[in-house]
């Protein structure tokens, strides 16, 4: 085990994790993006960054997050005991905020004056809308139209913390589109604007820096676990759509002796081709700034995903997941929408607690693998959102009128 | 490095007139549409003509080269149909150059070794990838480069003195000023600030200076073409396309006349403009 090199060290001086990774965007954007490198290596190594990032954790935020013993659910599948790290606790109700504190920190040291970002379930938009708020920033959220339309009441949060939510109406009118869009606005605003991209993907530094800031996520709960168990669990499990919660957690055990399991959109099955299932089903290639797993046909043009869940539905994934997937060291789950929305009642009614349809897919995940495990044996699972804003998502696909 | 390209530049130099340079999306709306344009552009005025490789996420391009770009793949269009594009083209013109300009994804997907190949076979002279910058350069433009294509740097307002050395390095052709920070077809350039820039450019290297994103009129045209070695129309010529479509989205008659028209209007704009 120790004589193993590290997975901890990606990625290169040019952002490349192996083949995947790179700075894969236009010309007007490259001085932004090396400026931006730029500063993210110099509060890498200021402390005074980091303190005043925990303070913002502690106080704002709400952390640690806890993490949870899910007993009934335990007993309930009668296998491994399944913990919860309870993302969903944070302040806006995912794990969304950790790198939007982070990431709007950065543009005020900046000295950026505008804020735009991209959202797909509306959980990124929502904590970059209440960090720019918080910090006297003007904030544009770009939404894809469908998106706006499953998440209503994200959509209206944003507006009550003062952002603006425009509508993405090109290509498909999901997270992917928005993302052209915020692009395109940053290109149209490169003086003033910092663009907070919400997962570990677009281009360089973006996926590292994104990990680094959500990888208190892992860091707790290592910590955690080693004080309710003693030990390490032995299986990490969390969804994947472009992959920051699940990088989150999984970066600090790279190197420790734990199974780690993405779960991704499997939509209505993958043999149906209506999913968002990149790694289980794609083949590289490159979009909004990186190379990674990507669903496109033959020509190289990306096919439009579908889940369930609009925080899934993202035609790509993260460099550094598409690199560890290769390395052998990511095994891939897909969950269907079906699978998702038994998964997401079971856990309201054993717990007491409503998961973002996110999540609910890791959790389906989790209904599977827990029974054919031992007793001993422990599940840590990210529980990155609440369900709430799901629900009325969630009743139209149960046929029930609100 | 392309002699169809060096020449072109040449016989502008030569005349002492800047030249025009067309945008448009192959396979926009159909592929035989697309073929009338194009073949009919050398004779409108055109001096080089830049065809867009199709591709579904174009996220540096505004609402009407998107639109043309989908119009192009619900019509069929691959990037096997732009190469096929290209190779009848050249049966019966072997003088003008042709670039082509696009996102990497669809060329990563087809081998960027393929498509080296079967862009030099089909005529083509040189290569605008949007999304590779300079940090990129060993992916595909040194590679391209070896196979005698040219690989047209895209140079912006946000390429500062110390940028610009970066993208000047591995260019080769012409170099695309970007008049805007901004996506196609948005803002209109001021002709002030971009002839300080070509000056800016030119004095670091040798190679002409093409300007484009934003011209639409041959006013506009003209203005670009008192400073810069050529003007670079897509967007206003996209946006035709769109107009002369039936509802559904088929070529109506009179769509090639159109574009043409507006062509040669750009084109006299052009041509005039040291007058």
């Amino acid at each position: 085990m120790s004589q193993r090199n590290s997975l901890r060290t990606m990625p290169d001086e040019n952002g490349h994790y192996g083949i995947f990774g790179g700075r894969f965007v236009a010309e007007t954007l490259m001085p932004l993006i090396l400026d931006l490198e730029r500063a993210y290596e110099e509060v890498k190594k200021d402390e005074g960054f980091w303190k005043e990032l925990d303070g913002w954790f502690k106080d704002y935020v709400g952390r640690p997050s806890p993490l949870y013993y899910a007993e009934r659910l335990t007993e309930h599948f009668g296998g491994a005991k399944i913990y919860f790290k309870r993302e969903e606790l944070n302040h806006t109700g995912s794990h969304k905020i950790n790198n939007t504190v982070a990431q709007v920190l950065l543009a005020k040291r900046m000295g950026k004056t505008r804020i735009i970002a991209e959202t797909g379930a509306g959980q990124h938009g929502v904590a970059t809308a209440t960090v720019a708020s918080r910090l006297g920033l003007p904030c544009i959220v770009y939404m894809g139209a469908k998106d706006i339309e499953r998440q209503q009441p994200n959509v209206f949060r944003m507006r009550l913390l003062g952002a603006e939510v425009r509508p993405v109406t090109s290509g498909s009118h999901t997270l992917k589109d928005a993302m052209n869009e915020a692009l395109r606005d940053w290109v149209t605003n490169v003086h003033d604007t910092f663009y907070v991209i919400g997962s570990v993907a677009g281009p360089h530094p973006y996926p590292a820096m994104v990990r680094d800031f959500q990888s208190v996520i892992g860091r707790e709960a290592k910590q955690q676990i080693l004080e309710k168990e003693g030990r390490l669990p032995d299986v990490l499990v969390a969804a994947v759509g472009g992959g920051s919660n699940a990088m989150g957690l999984f970066h600090p055990f790279l190197d420790d002796e734990v199974r780690l399991i993405a779960v991704e959109a499997a939509g209505d099955g993958i043999e149906t081709g209506r999913h968002a299932a990149a790694m289980a089903a794609g083949t590289p290639g490159v979009l909004h700034g990186s190379r990674s797993y990507l669903l496109q046909d033959q020509d190289g043009q990306v096919i439009e995903p579908h889940s369930i869940s609009a925080g899934l539905d993202y035609p790509g994934v993260g460099p550094e997941h598409s690199w560890l997937k290769d390395q052998g060291r990511l095994e891939i789950a897909p969950i269907t929408d079906a699978e998702t929305l038994e998964a997401f009642q079971l856990c309201g009614k054993l717990e007491g607690i409503l998961p973002a349809l996110e999540c609910a897919h890791a959790l389906a995940h989790v209904a599977k693998i827990a029974p054919g495990m031992d007793r001993d044996q422990i599940i840590l699972l990210n529980l990155s959102g609440r369900g709430d804003k799901d629900i009325f998502a969630v009743a139209e696909h149960l046929g029930v009128k609100l | 490095m392309s002699e169809r390209i060096q020449k072109r530049f040449a016989a502008l130099a030569a005349e002492g007139r800047a030249g025009l340079v067309t945008y448009l999306c192959a396979g926009d709306p159909d592929a035989e549409t697309s073929l009338a344009l194009i073949r009919g552009l050398p004779g409108a005025g055109v001096d080089l003509i830049e065809i867009g490789m199709p591709f579904s996420d174009p996220m540096a391009d505004g609402p009407a080269i998107q639109a043309g770009n989908l119009r192009a793949i619900a019509g069929g269009m691959t990037l096997n149909g732009v190469l096929e594009l290209v190779r009848r083209f050249r049966s019966d013109d072997q003088t003008t150059p042709v670039v082509l300009m696009g996102y990497y994804n669809p060329v990563h997907r087809m081998g960027k070794e393929r498509f080296i190949a079967a862009a030099v076979e089909a005529g083509v002279d040189g290569l605008i990838m949007v999304d590779l910058p300079p940090e990129e350069d060993e992916e595909f433009c040194l590679p391209a480069k070896e196979a005698g294509l040219d690989f047209i740097r895209l140079a912006t307002p946000t390429t500062d003195d110390k940028r610009l050395p970066v993208v000047l390095q591995n260019a080769s052709g012409f170099i695309y000023y970007v008049s805007i920070t901004g996506i196609t077809g948005s803002a209109a350039p001021v002709a002030d600030l971009v002839g300080q820039a070509v000056r800016r450019i030119k004095s670091a290297t040798t190679l002409p200076v093409a300007v484009g994103f934003g011209i639409r009129t041959p006013e506009q045209a003209a203005a670009i073409a008192r400073n810069a070695d050529a003007a670079v129309v897509g967007s206003a010529l996209v946006d035709l396309v769109a107009t002369n479509l039936d509802q559904d989205g088929k070529a109506r008659p009179g769509l090639v006349e159109a574009v043409h028209g507006l062509v040669r209007e750009l084109a006299a704009g052009v041509r005039g403009a040291r007058a």
